[in-house]
């Protein structure tokens, strides 16, 4: 065909094309409808990885926690550690044996039996270095595990990893340790499906089907758009699982998290970084904002290779010059805490010692001392922060101006502040190219040792080239400690050197935990230090929740939100069968849930936000513009009704179900106003 | 066989494009498992970055990559170590390019008219109204329209989703605050290239010999007119295709802007190298069919 042709061809292609584009536009409408989620959470940025031995975050955490379990998990109330993959376990005398014994009822989601070999493949390859994984650490309490994975020994009968049988499992350690349970529950000691990993490799995840050890299979793993969590019929604790299927969705704005919460596309937003910091004094009157104390820190760090900061003096007097409440009240706003030392408050079996307390006059005295009286003859100095790349961590910024504020008054000390990108941040922290930089800690699980151990001259999350060996030792005999009251004591004089002596960090505040979920409407979320909340026990308490299509649709026509009906109390109103969406056999499934739920559910909470509605027997429906009230005649509501003026002529009051309509005036998810505009009648 | 020889240009380029990309994102500081949370261990973080050959020069490691690419395989992304990169773009890159075709027919559908009544009524209302929305698209950029658009569909009358994607619902705020910056764009382009075309000799001659306006205008200075449109339409297409990262962290979308920006903060040399590779590819060869449709349009072009 010559072009002289095809310039005539060309608009009839295109003419062909038009309706083939359009038509695979309306596939794409009507095609792939998922089924609505039970809950759908939001829980932060794209998981980096679902490998249990590879992640290292928060947020991939839970996701990893739900697909995979170990020999112990956290219990969802108190994050204590609680029997799961063992049934029991016990220790020898000396607390260096473990040993474990499975549930013969354990199998994968495929149905295969759990076994001991899954548990010693699983360590072992959590301790190999091909996986790769930042946390194989962990595992190196186990005797014979650092050797192992530096590769001096091969033999595995040096490994203390022993399968007595099928379902005994003999753990060795290099010494008692006392949070050895609590290491159990880490993600990096999961029991991970061995066939899947041979044959995949590091893709196993895209496996089909992948076998799972939790209480979920993993439905789908879309990047950037969603992780689907589907209901494990086969796990152990299957009968505890109060949701069939939880989204999780990947999103890195504050300002679309909220923005789907408040439109009712997701009912718990899970992280701190995911609260607008602009909104959080009108999000914390709230009562689905939920602050909690959790364990984290925030702190400082010197560069002690680096004068004047070799000088404990130095550091001493940048402390003590720290006001902490002031960044507290006046800059974070959530309910942190001011942190007068690093481990933060209410961790297990632990007391922190007091630190150093705000005393400018000392602070000086003490910078005197160390050769610069009134901060004169100080070397130029810097502060450095990474660059903010999501809203949560605009803070940096924040509290380096206040920290640069408060040295300037106190000590005379001009700080430079220094805003690095990241990565570049991250990268000159760890060659010691910083003066004073910013970081903050969250525990692995909760033991003081997750914080104290970060300091050790060995550790590599030390970055501070602070080395003490009085130090490295108490930590070492801390954990070979099994009398708790003792070890918190030693526990405690490390962090005295660490903080008051030689304070080669300055902790700042104690993190608060943020989420946004309504306790009216989700269930099975308490708040505890860890913020340990296991998808297994999520679930939606309003069961009469329209469901149709994948989200929360929002349509042209008349929409139900996300509270539409005010649930009947029981005998009162018969439920409308046309109004509820629900098939029949889901609901079967929830009163089968629920009668098996561990913690029994709370009775229906009658009135849903609207206070003005509250009322029993009501029931009422939103759309956009109004409002529907139906009343029992029985009801207290439909006898206070009827006494309203005024009332269209002809209405047969008393007999029937009572509507009456409302101008709705306002209207978002959870805050709602309206007034009636009189035509209310009975049918 | 002009395009031919085009298209085989290709080769060396890309093979240039990806070195460079290449060598600048592993030349930046910082690198992919500098994280808050360090390995406890160096001989955990030499493992890791052994795992990846991170620790061999860096010729070495991108003759490895040329040997995978040759075969079809980007490599495995380090952020998102479940997946290769190969993965992401399968994923992503059907969602970017379907939003980016909608904007680009939405930057069209509504460019190419307004530009072109506002030239025919030049001096007109219809003329100062269009030019007046032209420039103020041009003026607003994307992260002020979205919201704005999010507060009155999405959240004050509720008429829209605020985000996500799954169906032509979710479609049409982001096509609409994607596409209307450059609809703007095109008008004015439009306009532009009327105006010119309209006071060349050819038209003057066609008037002249009788034919009717409209018949001028649509046949004859439109196909003229339009060229300055169609080279642009190139690179844009390109540019939207592979995603826009505004508009896909506003929304939500699960698309290939978001990685394009966060593949280099995060240091994920693979996927940053593959993504280029993958835009250069598309710029390249949608350059190309602008090109072809110039012969189509300009009976004066000819290549061969």
């Amino acid at each position: 065909m010559s072009l002289a042709n095809l310039r005539y061809t060309a608009p009839h292609v295109t003419l062909k094309l038009g309706p083939v584009l359009l038509l695979s536009l309306m596939v794409w409408g009507c095609g792939h409808r998922e089924p609505a989620a039970d809950v759908t959470v939001i829980n932060g940025t794209e998981p980096e990885s679902l490998d249990p031995h590879i992640v290292t975050g928060i947020p991939e955490m839970r996701i990893t926690k739900a697909l995979f379990d170990g020999l112990i998990k956290l219990d969802p109330r108190e994050a204590r550690p609680i029997p799961a993959l063992a049934e029991r376990w016990d220790v020898s005398p000396d607390g260096r044996v473990y040993t474990f014994h499975l549930r013969t009822n354990a199998v994968w989601s495929t149905g295969e039996p759990i076994t001991t070999a899954d548990v010693v493949w699983s360590w072992m390859r959590a301790l190999s270095p091909a996986t790769a994984g930042d946390y194989a650490g962990q595992l190196f309490y186990i005797k014979g595990a650092e050797d192992w994975y530096l590769g001096k020994t091969k033999d595995p009968s040096r490994l203390g990893i022993q399968a007595l049988d099928d379902h005994t499992l003999r753990v060795e350690l290099n010494a008692p340790l006392a949070f050895f349970p609590d290491l159990c529950a880490f993600p990096t000691l999961a029991v991970v499906p061995r066939a899947a990993i041979e044959q995949y490799g590091d893709r196993w995840l895209h496996a089909k089907p992948l076998p799972t050890s939790g209480a979920f299979t993993l439905g789908a793993w879309r990047v950037n758009d969603k992780v689907r969590l589907l209901r494990n019929p086969r796990y152990w604790d299957a009968a505890n699982t109060a949701s069939e299927i939880i989204d999780v969705l990947p999103t890195g704005s504050p300002s679309t998290s909220l923005n789907l919460y408040e439109t009712g596309m997701a009912d718990i937003v899970w992280d701190k970084d995911l609260v607008p910091a602009e909104l959080i004094e009108v999000l914390k009157q709230r009562p689905d904002f939920h602050s909690f104390d959790y364990l984290g820190t925030y702190f400082y760090r010197f560069n002690v290779t680096k004068p004047p900061y070799d000088d404990p003096r130095v550091r001493k007097a940048f402390a003590l010059a720290t006001d902490k409440r002031r960044l507290t009240t006046k800059l974070t706003l959530g309910g942190e805490k001011p942190a007068p030392h690093f481990v933060p408050d209410g961790v297990a079996n632990y007391a922190a010692p007091p630190g150093p307390a705000y005393d400018i006059e000392q602070a000086r005295a003490l910078l005197a001392e160390a050769g610069f009286p009134g901060g004169k003859g100080f070397p130029r100095t810097t502060y450095t922060f990474p660059a903010a790349a999501a809203g949560g961590a605009k803070m940096h910024g924040k509290i380096a101006v206040e920290l640069q504020q408060m040295w300037r008054d106190a000590l005379g000390i001009e700080v430079e502040l220094r805003q690095l990108e990241r990565k570049i941040f991250y990268s000159s922290q760890s060659r010691l190219e910083y003066d004073i930089s910013t970081s903050s800690w969250i525990g692995d699980y909760n033991d003081a040792n997750t914080f104290l151990d970060l300091f050790t001259s060995f550790s590599g999350n030390n970055r501070t080239g602070w080395k003490n060996a009085r130090y490295d030792e108490l930590i070492q005999q801390a954990n070979l400690e099994t009398n708790i009251e003792k070890r918190a004591g030693i526990f405690r004089d490390a962090e005295l050197i660490l903080i008051t002596e030689q304070a080669p960090i300055v902790p700042l505040y104690f993190y608060a935990g943020f989420s946004y979920y309504h306790p009216d409407k989700i269930g099975g979320v308490w708040p505890n230090l860890l913020d340990e909340h296991p998808l297994q026990y999520i679930y939606k308490k309003d069961t009469m929740r329209q469901r149709s299509g994948s989200r929360a649709k929002a349509g042209l026509a008349v929409r139900f939100s996300p509270s539409p009906f005010v649930p009947p109390l029981q005998g009162e109103i018969s439920p409308n069968p046309s109004s509820r969406c629900e098939p029949p056999n889901r609901s079967r499934r929830r009163e089968e849930a629920d009668s098996t739920r561990a913690p029994a559910r709370p009775p229906p909470h009658v009135g849903g936000y609207e206070r003005r509605v509250r009322g029993e027997g009501i029931r009422s429906r939103w759309t956009r513009t109004r409002l529907n009230l139906e009343a029992h005649p029985d009801s207290q509501a439909f006898k206070s009704w009827r006494a309203l003026p005024p009332r269209p002529a002809g209405g047969d009051r008393g007999k029937g179900d009572l509507l009456i309509r409302a101008k709705v005036l306002s209207h978002s998810s959870n805050v709602r106003s309206w007034e009636l505009i009189g035509d209310y009648f009975p049918r | 066989m002009y395009f031919l020889r085009r298209l085989a240009t290709l080769v060396p380029l890309l093979l240039v494009i990806s070195f460079v990309a290449f060598v600048l994102v592993r030349v930046a500081p910082g690198g992919p498992f500098d994280r808050e949370r360090q390995p406890a261990s160096p001989e955990i973080k030499r493992a890791l970055e052994a795992k990846f050959h991170l620790d061999e020069p860096v010729w070495k490691q991108y003759l490895r990559y040329l040997g995978g690419l040759v075969q079809g395989d980007f490599g495995p992304s380090l952020k998102y170590r479940n997946h290769s990169v190969a993965d992401i773009i399968k994923q992503g890159l059907p969602v970017s390019m379907l939003l980016g075709m909608m904007a680009f027919g939405f930057a069209m559908g509504v460019g190419i008219p307004v530009g072109y009544f506002t030239a025919v009524r030049r001096g007109h209302w219809e003329d100062y109204s269009g030019s007046f929305f032209a420039i103020l698209m041009v003026c607003i950029p994307g992260f002020v329209i979205a919201p704005l658009l999010i507060m009155f569909f999405a959240i004050q009358w509720r008429l829209l989703p605020v985000a996500l994607w799954g169906s032509p619902l979710h479609a049409i705020l982001p096509v609409a605050a994607l596409g209307l910056y450059f609809s703007g764009r095109i008008a004015r382009l439009m306009r532009e290239g009327m105006l010119n075309t309209m006071q060349a000799e050819f038209i003057t001659a066609a008037r002249a010999k009788g034919l009717g306006e409209n018949a001028l205008m649509l046949k004859h200075a439109f196909r003229i007119a339009v060229l300055p449109v169609v080279s642009y339409s190139g690179p844009l297409l390109a540019d939207l295709l592979v995603g826009s990262f505004v508009i896909e962290t506003i929304f939500q979308i699960p698309g290939l802007g978001v990685f394009m920006v966060n593949g280099s903060l995060n240091r994920d040399y693979t996927l940053v190298v593959g993504l280029v590779v993958l835009y250069a590819t598309l710029l390249v060869v949608l350059n190309l069919m602008v090109d072809f449709a110039y012969t189509l349009l300009d009976p004066r072009v000819n290549y061969e």
